[in-house]
């Protein structure tokens, strides 16, 4: 299978420096080279590579690494950082997502900028530890109380684990929102060739509300709390300001990529690892002849509505594939209104019952010949 | 008599601080949290750190004296403080004096384990736990730190040690910690508790500027409303029931972490 990912510019248009890397450390890179010198982290598999690689290279830059008690003082201490204007980040893997969700519902009722990485791993509960998709609703949600919206951005290959961190950053600080890099087992443990720069986004506001002491503020005061819907103001005007942002990052922030979609009369539909198996399953359907295409979204919320629901009026088909249940389907449904059929390929045509079952490119093939 | 008047010179020995903002404390009449507060934000004015020192306020009645002073504030979660305040201190790499403003239930129920975790890795933060025996906020409920016997709504035939265990005492479970430098309590039921209120914050915050390692200090507090006491009443149990079952002083206090 040809590897899709060197099929553009990767391959010698740039003269820059590649790596080969393991997922866990394009992580760290991206983080380094977005200019997170703090990371806040807890033992938990399969991500503990991405703890250990900060825990190793941040003191060498003067960066600070704290291991904490939990996910949930990991959690608090994100808030603290982001609250002091740094930038700052944790990664951690499904049951310890589950726990942190408690301090992401205040950094996001706060809007306070840092990134989370969810290595995701089977659940629910304890699961399995190896790979799977199965948070994707909790963190296209808003996991945690009270209703409200991070941006979930889902790499597929090693490295859009590391420009997808810096991009992560950006979009961080430029709406004061909490980012979810939402990526699997899979790609934290494999290794790609992978370019190692610093991209430049564009300029950003100045984080003039962070808490730094008012002495550094020519003695202005600030009160960033989680009580502010009680206390000053009132409510629902918060409410209504926020909802505002989330409609302005829906209308602004929607990234995807296609793949043979211009003719395709089905559509497939995948993120993380098994958008690798799509492509490769493109591939293989495209060679017999059969018109199949792909959708990758890169932010899976926002979620690319609209191209999908443009290609359902079109008169596509569309098959999801996703290492959960019916999770990323409920998003195609809602976008497809109706106009076209869908079906699912999951968690349960893994090549094993057990932990270790994947789902690959053949599989997929398969079920695009019953399909068309 | 002598026509001219003789000139009056008025010098100011004592007043509300500089960092007050003219509204009024959001506590109850008779609570003793504003006192308590009042005595932590005149020794930042005393040690002269007031601009350079970040509050974190826990959730509950504790920590609302300092949303009336001109001040960093930050506030989250109900238990986490000592995890948020270590989260800035890393940011602000040191350069700035971080403090939590915490309630019994905060500190000592739901925070227990991150206050004890932020002691061991010996933070350069200072947690100033108010102890008034309940959950005040929540309209006073059990509290780790109710005595025997006393009565909460949770239990209305007070505290039965078979049934709720007993009594928690944080700045003496602190003392064998080795990243802890610091650890008393005090109270503010008179003028010269007030005064050791304020010695203690004192040392306290010393030990943070002198980057010495993490301090504690507990300060007894009274909750007339939840107590169902006059003011004066709830002096007179405090003396009698409450310092009995919490001793005051200084239960640590090193010079370094050997």
């Amino acid at each position: 299978m040809k590897n899709p990912f060197f099929r553009g510019h990767y391959r010698g248009m740039y003269m820059a420096e590649m790596a080969f890397i393991h997922g866990y450390e394009a992580v760290g890179w991206g983080g380094i080279n977005a200019g997170c010198h703090h990371f806040f982290g807890y033992p938990i598999t399969p991500q503990n590579e991405i703890t250990e690689f900060f825990a190793r290279e941040l003191p060498k830059i003067g960066g600070r690494f704290v291991q904490a008690e939990s996910e949930s003082a990991v959690g608090a201490m994100l808030f603290g950082a982001a609250a002091a204007g740094v930038r700052c980040m944790t990664s951690t893997a499904s049951p310890g997502w589950g726990l942190m969700q408690e301090m992401l519902s205040h950094i996001s009722w706060c809007e306070l900028p840092c990134v989370v990485v969810d290595c995701q791993r089977g659940g629910p509960g304890q699961g399995t530890t190896r790979h799977a998709q199965t948070d994707y609703l909790s963190a296209t949600r808003g996991g945690g109380q009270g209703g409200y919206k991070s941006i979930v951005l889902a790499p597929s290959s090693v490295q859009e684990c590391h420009d997808l961190l810096q991009l992560g950053f950006y979009l961080a600080d430029k709406y004061r929102i909490l980012v979810v890099v939402l990526t699997d087992g899979i790609l934290i443990q494999i290794a790609e060739p992978v370019e190692l720069k610093t991209i430049d986004f564009g300029p950003l506001p100045p984080k003039d509300w962070a808490l730094k002491g008012t002495a550094k503020k020519g003695g202005r005061w600030d009160l960033i709390h989680s009580t502010r819907g009680l206390i000053l103001g009132g409510y629902t005007p918060i409410i209504k300001e926020l909802h505002k942002k989330y409609h302005q990052i829906a209308d602004l922030e929607v990234r995807y990529r296609t793949y043979q979609a211009d003719d395709a009369e089905l559509i497939l539909i995948a993120y993380g690892y098994v958008a690798r198996c799509c492509e490769g399953a493109v591939d293989m359907a495209r060679a017999q002849g059969f018109k199949v295409g792909f959708i990758q979204p890169i932010t899976l919320w926002p979620f690319p509505c609209e191209v999908v629901s443009q290609k359902a009026s079109q008169g596509c088909k569309f098959l999801v594939v996703e290492d959960s249940m019916e999770q990323m389907f409920e998003d195609v449904k809602l976008s497809v209104e109706g106009k076209a059929e869908i079906h699912h390929l999951g968690l349960l045509s893994r090549h094993l019952p057990g932990e270790v079952g994947m789902l690959f490119p053949e599989t997929v093939f398969e079920e695009v010949k019953k399909l068309l | 008599m002598n026509g001219e008047k003789k000139a009056v010179v008025k010098e100011k020995v004592y007043g509300p601080s500089e960092l007050k903002l003219a509204f009024p404390m959001p506590s109850c009449p008779g609570c003793g949290h504003p006192l308590a507060c009042k005595a932590i934000v005149e020794v930042l004015e005393e040690l002269g750190i007031a601009g350079k020192s970040i509050c974190v306020i826990g959730v509950g009645c504790a920590g609302m004296g300092f949303y009336m002073t001109k001040m960093d504030i930050a506030m989250a979660a109900h238990g986490p403080a000592p995890a948020l305040a270590t989260g800035i201190k890393q940011a602000l790499f040191d350069d700035a004096i971080v403090f939590t403003v915490q309630g019994d239930g905060d500190c000592a129920a739901i925070g227990a384990g991150y206050l004890v975790n932020s002691a061991a890795r010996a933070d350069q933060i200072t947690v100033f736990m108010f102890n008034n025996a309940n959950y005040g906020t929540t309209g006073g409920q059990m509290a780790p730190t109710t005595l025997l016997g006393q009565v909460t709504t949770t239990t209305p035939m007070g505290r039965d040690a078979k049934r709720y265990g007993y009594p928690l005492h944080i700045p003496e479970m602190l003392v064998p910690i080795k990243g802890v430098v610091y650890s008393a309590r005090s109270a503010v039921n008179s003028p010269a508790n007030f005064q050791r209120t304020k010695k203690y914050a004192k040392t306290a915050l010393q030990k943070q500027i002198d980057n010495v390692g993490f301090s504690f200090v507990e300060v007894l507090t009274a909750c007339v409303v939840n107590w169902h006491m006059t003011p004066v009443d709830a002096m007179t149990w405090m003396e009698e029931k409450q310092i009995a079952e919490y001793p005051l002083g200084e239960f640590k206090n090193v010079a370094s972490i050997d």
